[in-house]
């Protein structure tokens, strides 16, 4: 383990993980989104790698999420069934980031892999003007990165993706051992 | 299109945990990006200028401050209006210089630094630079030239955050070469 786990200096570890009530303005957030999207913006050269590069960074913050909300909301229980790790990203993940539940959660009618969390005015669009020669870029990246980075830590791999349909849709695809594994427990 | 009324009365309120968990994220990146931390905290002030020029605006349409008479008067709305409106704290104005030129803003909870623990490699990285470009971008639309910077960081094993505010000189609207 890291030394510095145990160097015991740390104020930070002897803080309570309760929710604290403190707000900054939706300014404030959009105004940083924006300078991060300009920012990964000037070091791509295509719309796909700056959506790759905003999902990286959704990754970092989705990864130090989970255990907070796990801990605070799920008396440090994790989720082992589909539904209900997808049922977790619907109402605690949506309304730790975004104060409100997912407008939506479907599930494909041909594909039992494939789920979609719809947003109708997703909080990080919310300022985002598409410029029309790049209207497939969706800085909901972002949001489908912190999705990802949930559903992998959790121990369901899947890929996140974002895509303009009834507002904001995250696509959620799982890989099939995924699927599997979901239908031998209930089968038990 | 049609401006709401209401706009300038309330700003729109957020939990501050998307907000930190992603800054977090963009200084990750950066530091991935980056050689060395003097590299992050130039692109963290850079990005911060960036905010703070925009940030202005949206500052004065929604307050009803009205032009600032001096420094102090200048300190008063940054620790008490602004700060407030967009991190939600108020700190606290203090140390200031005989001159009235310098003061310092103590912060007790920076909302930028919940969950963060700077690892050793990183002892030069000032976490929050950001604040500091936000602050001297914005005050420059103001036509004011400040040298800010962090005195003290908690974050680094100081005991108060303190952001130490320079008062340089009043900028004057330049008209354009051979426009006079």
């Amino acid at each position: 383990m890291d030394t510095r786990f145990t160097r015991g200096k740390s104020a930070i570890l002897e803080r309570s993980l309760t929710r604290p009530k403190t707000e900054v303005s939706v300014s404030a957030f959009a105004l940083l989104f924006s300078e991060m999207v300009q920012y990964c913006q000037s070091r791509v050269y295509s719309v796909s790698e700056l959506q790759a590069r905003l999902a990286d960074l959704g990754q970092g913050v989705g990864a130090s999420l989970l255990d907070v909300l796990v801990l605070r909301e799920k008396n440090g229980k994790r989720e082992t069934k589909v539904l209900n790790i997808l049922l977790f990203i619907k109402v605690s993940v949506w309304k730790a980031l975004f104060g409100k539940e997912a407008d939506k959660l479907e599930q494909a009618n041909d594909d039992d892999k494939t789920y979609y969390i719809i947003e109708k005015e997703p909080l990080i669009n919310a300022f985002i003007s598409v410029p029309k020669e790049n209207s497939t870029l969706n800085c909901a990246a972002f949001t489908a990165g912190i999705v990802e980075a949930i559903l992998t830590h959790s121990g369901f791999p899947a890929k996140v993706t974002a895509h303009w349909h009834k507002g904001t849709t995250l696509m959620i695809k799982f890989d099939e051992a995924v699927i599997a594994r979901d239908k031998a427990l209930d089968g038990r | 299109m049609s401006r709401q009324s209401n706009r300038t009365t309330e700003s729109k309120k957020m939990n501050s945990e998307l907000f930190t968990l992603t800054y977090g994220a963009l200084v990750t990146q950066l530091c991935k990006d980056y050689e060395n931390d003097e590299e992050v905290n130039k692109q963290l002030d850079k990005m911060g200028y960036n905010i703070g020029v925009r940030l202005i605006e949206d500052f004065l349409a929604r307050s009803s401050v009205g032009r600032c008479h001096d420094f102090r008067e200048t300190a008063d709305v940054i620790a008490k209006v602004a700060f407030k409106m967009y991190l939600g704290i108020t700190p606290s104005v203090t140390n200031w210089s005989p001159a009235g030129d310098e003061f310092s803003l103590i912060l007790e909870s920076n909302p930028l630094v919940d969950f963060v623990e700077l690892p050793d490699n990183h002892s030069n990285l000032v976490y929050s630079n950001l604040l500091c470009g936000v602050l001297r971008g914005a005050l420059e639309m103001v036509q004011m030239a400040v040298d800010v910077r962090f005195a003290q960081d908690m974050l680094r094993g100081d005991n108060v955050t303190e952001i130490r505010m320079k008062f340089i000189k009043r900028i004057e609207e330049n008209l354009p070469a051979g426009d006079e």
